[in-house]
């Protein structure tokens, strides 16, 4: 049989950035509000950030469609998992839920790029960060999609923190208090909207901490 | 087409009822596959858009004291660094190490269930799974994928029954018993080192031999892995250094190559700065 519908594909990349942030109590979770295809913006204000359990959030960039189908999948495995045990499932254990279930589409990807910010069982803020099939890594901070190689350099020039293989260990605590991140986050931002044109419109923030959740948002350039 | 995936179902028998409720979400869960004439070319396409992070450079050797396994920590993508901390000797279970080389993905995931698989096995059998044993579950695993574009190369060290044990897998079916092998787009050079080894003095060298300490043969791997990441421009981070024995693993180093360098080739002041010194001193 002859190859028919070449040119079609199941997978548009609707851009988008996100960044997330560790601190010793807190988590900073942040993403952009655009959404586009190609030269075409569909929404300025489209939210990127998913809130999975009580101390855990998603912040997905990609294909809309399959982040909007990942996070049902999610939502509705928390749902189970809340029936089963009476409990809010951690963050840590959402990570491995998440890589796993990135990975059950290993040949068919979801077609999108994942951080995950929360806060662990001893409350200190954590960060795992995602490839499209599940490969998955703690670190401190991470930045995914389209403008996560503008954001990315400027984060380790910030906040460059000792590596976690390293032996003797040494204590990798971003070194930032919690409204300094977030200022961060927001410099970070400003600087990827200059530059990148699916990144734009509006900012929005989740920071984490023993208080609970708390959001804000931020205007950005709209062109 | 319907794939095989008796590979994730666990060999302990399931018990209690399945309810209708989580029919969806099953015990063992299956590969959604895309519905296409043109499997391979989809795949190609779509593991095109995702990147899957490759270069390395892993090793690992058996030696009078047991296995030595070292492993650099960078994840490129392209010409983009994707992580400098990937951690890429995985922890099976205390007595065993697996490498990642290929698809960071494909190796955890596959890792991460043969870790399962060891522990029911030790569940059922009430000992330990032999290094032979475990590489050949992974390995039959990877074959029944075979074509399907799985991307893993992979050394399986552990101490067993029998003793140390060293075993490379990869996704393409091959699985071979050694006593020394290196993995990824650095292991040309991590050969280099491992086989003719470094001058300790003018005339004593520390090569690959069976009769090393862990001393020596922590550092050799140590700086065969730093000369990996020196030639290849997809390696770097972090060299890592395990060593696994009687008692199972224990990581030996882990030094950010950046600053081997430096320990490497010390600073020394160059000649002229030298006499300079000495004429300015008399």
């Amino acid at each position: 049989m002859t190859k028919q519908n070449a040119n079609w594909s199941p997978y548009d990349n609707n851009g988008g950035t996100c960044v997330a942030i560790a601190g010793a109590d807190y988590c900073v979770i942040a993403a952009d509000t655009r959404m586009s295809t190609g030269y075409s913006i569909l929404t300025r204000d489209y939210s990127k950030i998913c809130k999975l359990a009580d101390k855990c959030v998603m912040a997905s960039s990609g294909f809309q469609a399959d982040v909007k189908a990942l996070q049902k999948q999610l939502a509705a495995r928390h749902l189970i998992y809340q029936h089963q045990h009476n409990k809010q499932v951690s963050c840590p254990a959402m990570a491995q839920l998440l890589s796993n279930t990135l990975y059950y589409k290993r040949f068919f990807p979801y077609y999108s790029f994942n951080v995950l910010g929360g806060l662990d069982n001893e409350g200190k803020g954590c960060v795992y960060t995602y490839d499209a099939v599940g490969s998955y890594e703690r670190v401190g901070y991470s930045s995914q999609g389209s403008g996560s190689t503008l954001i990315m350099p400027f984060l380790d020039n910030q906040l460059k923190s000792p590596s976690p293989l390293l032996l003797p260990a040494q204590d990798a605590v971003t070194p930032l208090s919690e409204s300094e991140a977030v200022d961060l986050v927001k410099t970070c931002f400003a600087s990827a909207t200059e530059r990148d044109i699916y990144t734009g419109d509006k900012l929005e923030i989740v920071v984490l901490n023993k208080e609970g959740l708390h959001r804000e948002y931020m205007e950005l350039r709209k062109d | 087409m319907k794939l095989d995936t008796s590979g994730l179902e666990s060999t302990a028998p399931h018990f209690g009822t399945s309810c209708e409720l989580f029919s969806g979400f099953s015990a063992a869960p299956s590969f959604d596959l895309p519905v296409t004439t043109d499997f391979d070319g989809f795949q190609k396409e779509s593991i095109q858009m995702v990147k899957p992070a490759k270069g390395t450079t892993t090793l690992a050797f058996i030696f009078k004291e047991g296995v030595i396994v070292a492993a650099d920590s960078r994840a490129s993508m392209g010409g983009y660094i994707s992580s400098q901390s990937v951690k890429k000797i995985i922890e099976i279970n205390p007595y065993m190490l697996g490498t990642m080389a290929g698809g960071a993905a494909d190796c955890q995931f596959w890792h991460r269930n043969l870790g399962i698989k060891c522990r029911l096995h030790e569940l059922a059998n009430k000992r330990r799974i032999s290094v032979t044993g475990a590489s050949k579950l992974l390995a039959n695993i990877l074959y029944s994928y075979r074509g399907m574009g799985l991307s893993v190369g992979t050394m399986i060290a552990g101490w067993d029954e029998t003793g140390p044990g060293l075993y490379y897998v990869d996704s393409e079916g091959g699985r071979l018993k050694g006593t020394r092998f290196s993995v990824g787009s650095g292991s040309p050079y991590a050969y280099g080192v491992l086989d003719s080894g470094y001058l300790i003095s003018y005339n004593t060298c520390i090569r690959y031999k069976y009769d090393l300490s862990v001393e020596e043969a922590a550092e050799l791997a140590k700086r065969s892995i730093y000369h990996a990441t020196f030639r290849d421009g997809a390696s770097g981070g972090v060299a890592s250094v395990y060593h696994v024995g009687p008692n199972g693993w224990k990581k030996l180093s882990g030094d950010d190559v950046g600053e081997l360098y430096y320990q490497y080739n010390p600073v020394s002041t160059s000649t002229v700065e030298q006499e300079m010194a000495e004429s300015s001193s008399t």
